[in-house]
């Protein structure tokens, strides 16, 4: 084999560009199981916290079950209408991207305005953060994710005037799918979070 | 009145003139130097009119090679300022016995020791290491940038705001006073009122982001951008520890991110994840920073195990002996690095059973680590070997290396760990491995690819003795330390009473001052190489008779690395396109696509410094301000679509013709 290599020296070489095909998508998928790695921290903190309440109210006292399922809906909602948005995007319409996008936004806007409304709720009757360690873990695992909504809300309307801007270019397709894992991401967390901290809470 | 205190709270937040440390002269002397030195660096580069050239050249460039240099660089200085720490230490203790309190006050002493880990860890041996990757990798997997230059740009200049952060508490403030891990509850507000702990989370948080991103830009780089023919099997040793370095970074960082986050909690919005009341657990934070510190020191070691293997290959002029048993043992270690975490606190009353696991599989990491030894030491058996100052580093490596892994053994054993933690046994063994190791691979891997770099040698007289003093150095400096460590001495204090200790430290000292002059030589031979660099030019691109493709391209290689991407049919790629006879293509060239330099990278590192030193002042107005510009210049940077262009095919076939040239 190496002899026939030998024998011509060209096939030393290519002259094409080699870039990473799907390099970006497959670097966002690394990014977000970092980012996966965080919550699982976070999962285990409020885990190994989840019984200190040092003499204050528990979960199961004060988690209101069907408001954070309506939310839920909300949010499993939001990753169904993203989906339309894709579709409508391998069909080329720029039209019918923007608006699935805008629906998706606009529920995850309905997701963080229900959470706000959750803990100010929790704060007013006195189960704010600092009251406990099973409360610092809540607040800041639930807000960890509320926080990622609020960034991909962010993205999300970046991306909105850039396709305004520039149609549906490679670029934007690009961030398109990446903010795509991102909110579908954000979606699995939130049922990690609905089942381990609302529904076995509740019955703790 | 009280509006305007309050306006001034809001804008200064808790920096009065008490900040600064006015009060300690060792503190103000050194200002001085730096300010001294500092300006007399701003005037030479004005005056020589270089400031347009380093912008544009340097610190916003995309180009893998120019970040690595800049990383190495980064690495140098820090490695003067973290020594600076280690010789005031290394004084103090020789000298406080008895009455003596040395020249340090406590406060002042606690402060060095937790500066000097932090500085050696992070801001040493992570950019010297992710320095390295950057320059090597591309160029060994025939590639012509990373995955994302951009990101590089950023991370480089992330890891640079945390390194600047921690020089700024030197003299705005304090730095944290809880050793290099900042164990709560001590690192608590109510037991850490002061701003040192503060530096200390922004510093690594801000440079943790630049480590991640830099993680998910080499695996992808190494996963998807790799030569045609260049299966995993056939990348070279370095490359593979590389991907396995940036795989434990990208699976460890986000657990340091999740755990410092926690502390900022605790320490800025009152929460209890690590009080000692209201249900906070401390041992939760000494689990998860684990979790992260364990896997950093493979994440450290790995790439310089495939430094060692290029070079002991390249200098015994022979393949590298059992590659594929070097590939398991790197995968080996990786993933081990995750199953040892509680060896650093066998004390903390985990209990036999779970203390006898992980002692159990720390030791099962030595061998994996033994195979590599032995690789090695058969790649040399009957090989014929140059003994060059990196072939020099790589057997004093080999020789200290197994006595701190060892001493590490002994560790990993429960029962000896009850005797030996938090002793000056352990100090000796973590610096046996770490400058036994990570120092002199990397060092050997600057003599190594040196020429590469510049085009000249670097020469062989100072590389010797650098080799020499710090060898001879780290002996005289650490072994003391294992006498005084079985002798029950427990680290990170400032003075002692028993007087016939002394003379140990006393020695320990002679030791430390010859790795400084060791490091002087390592400095000086940088400008006796630049002086005498006509007699040291290589001009071939391949002055030791290389195997991988790095030295395939000329020294310095072009902007692009590579006109044409090779063809990989072998390991040892280069060896055996030499072995075919290989001539440098003259004809057929192409114009090469290549990304675009940016200032995006600068300015949002600059303003997360900006953030930092907000957040850790309280300057809330400031942080408020800074946050916002933050987050304005991530999305104006997403509207910026021209971020690539084209090499002329004229300019590409006059770079590679003149080379022709030369090579012929």
């Amino acid at each position: 084999m190496s002899q026939s290599v030998a024998a011509n020296t060209n096939l030393n070489f290519i002259a094409r560009d080699h870039h990473a095909p799907n390099g970006t998508l497959f670097g966002f998928w690394l990014y977000l199981m970092s980012d996966c790695l965080i919550f699982a921290a976070l999962f285990a903190t409020y885990g190994v916290l989840s019984q200190s309440y040092a003499g204050g109210p528990t979960g199961a006292e004060l988690f209101d079950l069907p408001l954070v399922a309506l939310n839920t809906a909300f949010l499993l909602f939001s990753s169904i209408t993203y989906g339309f948005a894709m579709l409508q995007m391998q069909q080329g319409k720029r039209q019918g991207t923007m608006i699935w996008l805008a629906i998706t936004g606009l529920l995850g806007a309905a997701f963080l305005a229900v959470e706000l409304y959750e803990f100010s709720h929790l704060l007013h009757v006195g189960a704010g953060p600092q009251r406990s360690a099973y409360w610092s873990a809540f607040f800041t695992l639930v807000g960890t994710h509320g926080l990622h909504v609020t960034i991909g809300l962010i993205w999300l309307v970046t991306l909105l005037v850039q396709l305004k801007k520039h149609g549906l270019i490679p670029e934007n397709r690009r961030r398109l799918f990446c903010l795509s894992m991102f909110w579908h991401f954000l979606d699995v967390i939130w049922i990690g979070v609905f089942t381990f901290v609302y529904l076995m809470g509740s019955m703790a | 009145m009280s509006d305007q205190l309050d306006l001034g709270k809001l804008i200064f937040g808790r920096l009065t003139w008490e900040s600064f440390p006015f009060h300690d002269p060792i503190i103000v002397a050194t200002f001085i130097m730096v300010a001294l030195g500092g300006i007399a660096l701003v005037v030479a580069v004005t005056r020589a009119g270089l400031w347009g050239y380093l912008w544009r050249e340097w610190f916003t460039s995309i180009d893998h090679k120019r970040i690595g240099v800049m990383y190495m660089i980064l690495g140098i200085v820090m490695l003067l300022r973290g020594f600076a720490d280690a010789i005031m230490m290394r004084i103090q203790q020789a000298i406080a016995f008895g009455d003596s309190m040395g020249y340090l006050p406590p406060d002042h002493y606690d402060q060095i020791f937790t500066a000097h880990g932090v500085i050696m860890i992070f801001f040493v041996a992570m950019p010297f290491v992710v320095g390295l990757m950057n320059y090597i990798v591309p160029l060994q997997i025939g590639a012509r940038d990373v995955a994302f230059p951009f990101l590089n740009n950023f991370s480089f200049w992330m890891t640079a705001s945390g390194a600047i952060l921690v020089m700024v508490s030197l003299f705005v403030g304090e730095f944290a006073k809880s050793g290099w891990l900042a164990y709560p509850p001590l690192t608590g507000i109510l037991q850490s009122p002061g701003v040192g702990v503060d530096y200390y989370i922004w510093a690594l948080q801000i440079a943790g982001v630049g480590t991640l991103l830099s993680g998910v830009n080499f695996v992808v780089t190494i996963v998807k951008m790799r030569a045609p023919g260049m299966t995993l099997m056939k990348m070279p040793v370095f490359v593979w520890t590389a991907l396995c370095t940036n795989i434990l970074i990208v699976a460890a960082f986000p657990i340091l991110t999740a755990v410092l986050g926690l502390l900022s909690l605790d320490r800025y919005l009152d929460m209890n994840f690590f009080t000692n009341d209201l249900g906070g657990n401390a041992m939760m934070y000494v689990n998860l920073i684990w979790i992260w510190g364990h896997p950093e020191v493979y994440i450290l070691i790995l790439p310089v195990f495939g430094v060692f293997s290029e070079i002991v290959a390249t200098y015994s002029g022979k393949r590298l002996f059992g590659y594929s048993s070097m590939v398991y043992a790197t995968v080996v270690i990786t993933i081990l690095s995750y199953l040892v975490w509680l060896h650093h606190f066998f004390t903390m009353g985990s209990g036999a059973t779970v203390n006898s696991f992980f002692g159990i599989t720390t030791m099962i990491i030595s061998i994996p680590t033994g195979a590599k030894v032995f690789n090695w030491l058969f790649t040399m058996y009957r090989g014929r070997i140059r003994f060059d100052v990196p072939m020099l580093w790589t057997v004093g490596f080999m020789v200290t290396f197994v006595i701190g892994g060892m001493t590490g053994v002994l560790l990993a054993v429960p029962p000896a760990d009850f005797v030996l933690h938090n002793s000056l046994f352990l100090i000796a063994h973590f610096h046996n491995v770490i400058i036994g190791g990570v120092v002199f691979g990397v060092f050997a891997a600057i003599t190594y690819w040196y020429p590469k770099v510049t085009g000249y040698k670097i020469d062989e007289f100072w590389g010797k003795l650098t080799f020499w003093f710090w060898l001879i150095g780290f002996y005289l400096a650490f072994m003391p330390l294992y006498v005084l460590g079985l002798m029950g001495v427990t680290r990170r204090m400032s003075q002692f009473d028993d007087p016939s200790l002394q003379i140990w430290f006393q020695i320990a000292l002679v030791g430390a001052i010859l790795i400084g002059i060791g490091i002087i030589c390592f400095l000086l031979q940088f400008y006796v190489s630049y002086k005498k660099r006509d007699q040291l030019r290589d001009e071939t691109g391949d002055p030791w008779d290389g195997r991988t493709l790095e030295w395939s391209t000329t020294s310095p290689p072009p902007q692009y690395n590579f006109a044409f991407t090779p063809r990989v049919h072998d390991n040892d790629a280069w060896w055996q396109m030499k072995a075919n006879g290989y001539q440098h293509p003259k004809s057929g060239f192409e114009p090469i696509h290549m990304p675009k330099n940016t200032a995006a990278g600068v300015v949002i590192a600059g303003i997360s410094t900006v953030l930092g030193f907000a957040l850790i002042w309280h300057m809330w107005l400031l942080a408020g301000v800074s946050f916002a510009g933050l987050l304005g210049a991530i999305i104006v940077h997403t509207f910026n679509y021209k971020r690539d262009y084209y090499i002329p095919v004229e300019e590409v076939e006059k770079v590679e013709l003149q080379r022709g040239e030369v090579i012929a």
